[in-house]
């Protein structure tokens, strides 16, 4: 991002979340992807007349587990209210949804550093640890999807009336690094609770974004331009970083910023005018008197809790404490709650579990991805630290029992016994290799004796080489500084 | 005497003690159909042959078993037309049963055939129908009233034993009473509404309309109860209602409110609403003077929040899934505007207009609001009227059946024809309109009974009993 510095970005996000429930969200219909169109359908979805909408308790239940996990207040008393606009992927066209009293209210996304995009992580924006106030959380249907062909238009019903949860956030991003921060940090948390798979790429998670400019220092908003078509978090980005340049450059020219709905086009790399909005859509909300309003402490909010894991943020300061991996392995970690679980179990008996960190993130990810599947036992991971930290084998020899543990898994022990590779701490034979050493290399002698003590290594490859990479390396420094000095 | 002429409790005696047989009754029900439908047109589809088929294997064990039902033509049923007497439904037929519809099947009873109705309910005369005018049996060059003023010239015009209607603001009722039947509205989230094609979905209630209390308790025993598809109905326990008939009203508060009894009003109409009131008060009932001081705002408030709700409810008649769908259309946005204008008749197109004026932005709280608050109001009304009565008497209507056409051109003054019946949708209160007397001109004069919410009980009994001491059923509309 190279916005000159007398520009800010003023940033907000509208976030879809398809939820993981059953049926849909207010019929007993199936809520699945992928099948033939319009197979997943009744009466209610289609909206055809006489049918009445019946709500998903397991959708309240998800949306107010979000609004637990995020801090948001949680609304004793919520209602549906019907949104009006004509549109054919629309059954009733009026769609259910949330406007005065919606589940959740407020809370706030914590930014994860490394959940930046890796080139900025290291700056002070990444490292800024900003939380992203929310307006509210709400819960509605989804419409269907709509399909054009060359001469006609097809609409596949199956994800009409699917529940749908909306995130809105203040506009408290600033930069385009922060939108991408702000929708893999809500991911985390979603997928944490088991609310969503929340996959942009496959629609499961989708974003609208407001984004205006402003001088630095100025206090009101410029006009807000409304950006359509992201369909991944790295196109969020670029279409913000474009769109952001656009309109610095056009207000630097003195031209009016149009208020606006643009269209990213992936392709183009640009934005593109969709629709101007002269004229603000009147949607004649009013509450739907198909449906009862929803007391949410009868129950559904104890559910909830109960179903309250552990935060993203919470758990990656308990990996640092009690594993002493970085923040970057802890954040890595707690993205992928499987890895983190193969990962705990690991490192539970070893001494030194951040060495496993180490194995497991670095040396078993490139090789073997999948811990559900692997026939490596998270257990051989703390061994091989053990026998490290252990002294049983050095570094090098490690490496040899990691190959050999992909290639035929077998406990660290087994390999170390089956390869010969048990090192040598017995001082007495590393004495005898050490003497060797001194004398085949009078010259490093030398030069050690006369302050270059880096000449040890010479002597140490010497010893090494001669056990076979066996030698215990900390004993044979040991020994060949007590010999030298003497 | 044809089996047309019979209440339902009486025949299901008489095919108990295997006296008749279904087919019986639908052969006497055809009979009278082909010699007065011709005039009345109450129907706007008979199921014929599949009622006959039906009779054939009519499981008598069932507490309707046998009895051929006729239904309002919004009410969905699996397999059947459901047009609401609209041309934008030219051509729909209803892939489920209304909930309502399955009940009646699961008790028994036979579907008989559809009824006419104004256009999505929104009329007081079943003028509003895209399907043909129904006549008044008493006096073919009137309204039957509306909009259930098919099923009540069917009920009355002895060719249905029973029909289903449904009430927003009086559709039950006000027919009920112009046509001399029994039209109860229950307590609304007594019956369930799914698969009743929504007008204003806080106010419909589904209710029966037949010739005497007793089969209106008959088929209310079967349709009340709490639907998981319906979230507005109530969670109480199945009612099985009038089960014991002791004719009394010794001790029952009768409540008069004053705002419906007005200067001016049909003075044949009054005075028989006072003598009903005066024989309750001679068999033991005590009259109380009560107010519902909001009553005058029932109107206004009426058609905001029902032509609000109807607004989005009719919102999905757009051409592009079922139904009538205008041909040679440009693109989307000109589909929805030819299917919406040639579909739709002026009356639904007028509330549809009001409903979506009344809430858009700058309107809304002026106009919807509003509504909303005062409608609170009135429902506080009828509870505080019922702390001191058990029952309210009214009359249902203003007046007896008007002439054909009279107020067509004038919606204001066809509006006005529910206000007697308009506040206890409102307030959601159940009522029944039941004949009290007739007009010089031989038409007849409803007298209606609000209960407290879910009162179907006290409402029913007490006007059981002052049906058993009137020989109203007596009389016969000419044939």
């Amino acid at each position: 991002m190279n916005t000159p510095a007398k520009w800010e970005a003023v940033i907000g996000l509208e976030v879809h979340v398809q939820l993981l429930t059953q049926t849909k969200m207010f019929c007993g219909c199936t809520n699945h992807y992928g099948d033939a169109p319009t197979s997943h359908v009744c009466p209610v979805c289609l909206g055809l007349p006489g049918s009445l909408p019946v709500p998903n308790e397991e959708a309240i239940r998800l949306t107010l587990l979000t609004g637990l996990m995020l801090g948001c207040t949680l609304a004793p008393v919520a209602r549906f209210d019907r949104k009006n606009y004509f549109y054919p992927d629309m059954p009733k066209n009026y769609q259910i949804s949330q406007y005065d009293d919606p589940l959740c209210a407020g809370g706030q996304v914590p930014l994860d550093p490394f959940l930046f995009p890796k080139e900025i992580q290291d700056t002070a924006e990444a490292k800024a640890g900003r939380a992203i106030r929310l307006t509210r959380i709400h819960l509605e249907e989804d419409v269907a999807k709509s399909f054009h062909f060359e001469d006609r238009s097809g609409i596949d019903f199956n994800r009409a009336g699917t529940p749908l949860m909306e995130i809105v956030s203040e506009a408290d991003l600033r930069t385009p690094g922060e939108a991408f921060s702000f929708l893999g940090s809500l991911r985390q948390v979603l997928l944490a609770g088991h609310v969503s798979h929340a996959d942009m790429e496959k629609g499961q998670m989708r974003c609208d974004v407001n984004v205006s400019v402003r001088p630095i220092g100025q206090k009101e908003f410029g006009t807000k331009v409304e950006l359509k078509n992201l369909n991944s978090t790295s196109g969020v980005r670029r279409a913000l970083t474009y769109e952001i340049a656009r309109q610095i450059a056009a207000c630097e020219k003195g031209e009016a910023i149009a208020h606006e709905t643009r269209r990213w086009d992936d392709e183009a790399g640009a934005t593109f005018t969709m629709r101007t909005k002269e004229k603000a859509h009147d949607y004649r909300y009013f509450p739907d008197p198909d449906l009862l309003p929803v007391r949410t402490d009868q129950g559904l909010l104890e559910a909830a809790r109960t179903r309250l894991p552990e935060l993203p943020t919470v758990l990656q300061s308990r990996l640092i404490q009690s594993f002493g991996v970085t923040a970057y392995q802890a954040s890595v970690l707690g993205a992928d709650r499987i890895l983190c679980a193969y990962f705990e179990k690991a490192a539970a008996q070893a001494k030194s579990k951040a060495t496993v960190a180490n194995w497991i993130l670095n040396d078993f990810l490139s090789t073997q991805p999948d811990p559900t599947t692997t026939p490596i036992l998270p257990e051989f991971f703390g061994e091989l630290a053990d026998l490290v930290a252990d002294g049983t084998i050095n570094s090098a020899q490690a490496k040899k029992v990691f190959a050999e543990l992909m290639a035929n898994p077998a406990s660290p022990r087994e390999i170390v016994k089956r390869l010969g590779l048990a090192q040598i701490s017995d001082a007495s034979a590393l004495g005898t290799y050490c003497d060797e050493a001194i004398v085949a290399n009078p010259r490093s002698v030398e030069d050690y004796r006369a302050g270059k003590t880096n000449a040890i290594n010479a002597l140490k490859g010497f010893v090494m080489k001669k056990s076979q990479g066996k030698a215990n390396p900390l004993q044979v420094d040991e020994i060949l500084k007590a010999k030298l000095s003497a | 005497m044809s089996l047309a002429y019979e209440t339902i409790a009486t025949l299901r005696r008489r095919l108990l003690s295997k006296e008749i047989h279904p087919r019986d009754i639908l052969k006497d029900l055809f009979t009278q159909i082909d010699a007065r439908e011709k005039t009345l047109h109450a129907y706007t589809y008979l199921h014929r042959e599949s009622a006959l088929a039906a009779a054939e294997k009519a499981d008598l064990s069932l507490p309707l078993g046998g009895i051929p039902i006729a239904l309002k033509d919004n009410l969905n049923t699996l397999g059947d037309p459901c047009t609401c007497a609209s041309k934008i439904l030219e051509g729909y037929k209803a892939p489920y049963d209304a909930t309502a519809v399955s009940l009646l099947r699961q008790a028994g009873s036979i579907l008989l055939g559809r009824t006419n109705m104004d256009e999505f309910a929104m009329g007081s005369s079943t003028e509003n129908s895209a399907l043909g005018l129904t006549r008044n049996p008493w006096d073919p060059t009137r309204i039957p009233g509306g909009s259930s003023g098919g099923s009540a010239a069917a009920v009355a015009g002895r060719i249905a034993l029973a029909a289903l209607g449904s009430d927003t603001g009086g559709s039950i009722r006000q027919p009920a009473a112009l046509c001399g039947c029994v039209g109860l509205k229950p307590t609304y989230g007594r019956v369930s509404r799914y698969g009743l094609v929504a007008f204003a979905s806080s106010l419909d209630q589904i209710g029966p309309l037949t010739r005497t209390v007793e089969d209106s308790a008959l088929l209310l025993s079967v349709l009340a109860g709490h639907d998981p598809r319906d979230n507005t109905t109530d969670l109480r326990p199945p009612e099985k209602f009038l089960t014991q008939k002791n004719g009394s009203v010794q001790g029952l508060r009768v409540g008069l409110p004053k705002e419906y009894f007005l200067p001016g009003m049909d003075s044949e109409t009054e005075s028989a609403i006072r003598s009903a009131a005066d024989w309750f008060k001679k068999n033991g009932a005590t009259l109380v003077d009560v107010s519902l001081p909001h009553t005058p705002t029932a109107i206004a408030v009426y058609y905001i929040l029902a032509t609000a709700e109807a607004s989005a409810n009719l919102a999905r008649f757009d051409g592009v899934r079922y139904g009538r769908r205008a041909t040679d259309a440009r693109d989307v946005l000109d589909l929805y505007h030819r299917t919406r204008s040639e579909g739709f008749g002026a009356e639904v197109k007028r509330r549809i207009i009001l409903g979506t004026f009344v809430l858009s932005q700058g309107y809304a709280d002026a106009y919807y609001r509003q509504a909303q608050k005062v409608r609170a109001l009135l429902r506080q009304d009828f509870e505080k009227a019922f702390t001191q009565c058990d029952l309210l008497l009214t009359p249902t209507s203003p007046e007896p059946a008007f002439p054909l056409g009279e107020r067509t051109q004038d919606p204001l003054k066809m509006y006005l024809a529910d206000v007697f019946t308009i506040s206890t949708n409102l307030a959601g209160n159940g009522a029944i309109s039941l004949p009290c007397g007739f007009t010089k001109s031989n038409l007849p004069i409803g007298l209606q009974l609000i209960g407290p919410r879910f009162g179907e009980e006290t409402i029913l009994r007490a006007a059981h009993a002052f049906e058993q001491s009137h020989d109203f059923l007596q009389r016969l509309p000419p044939s």
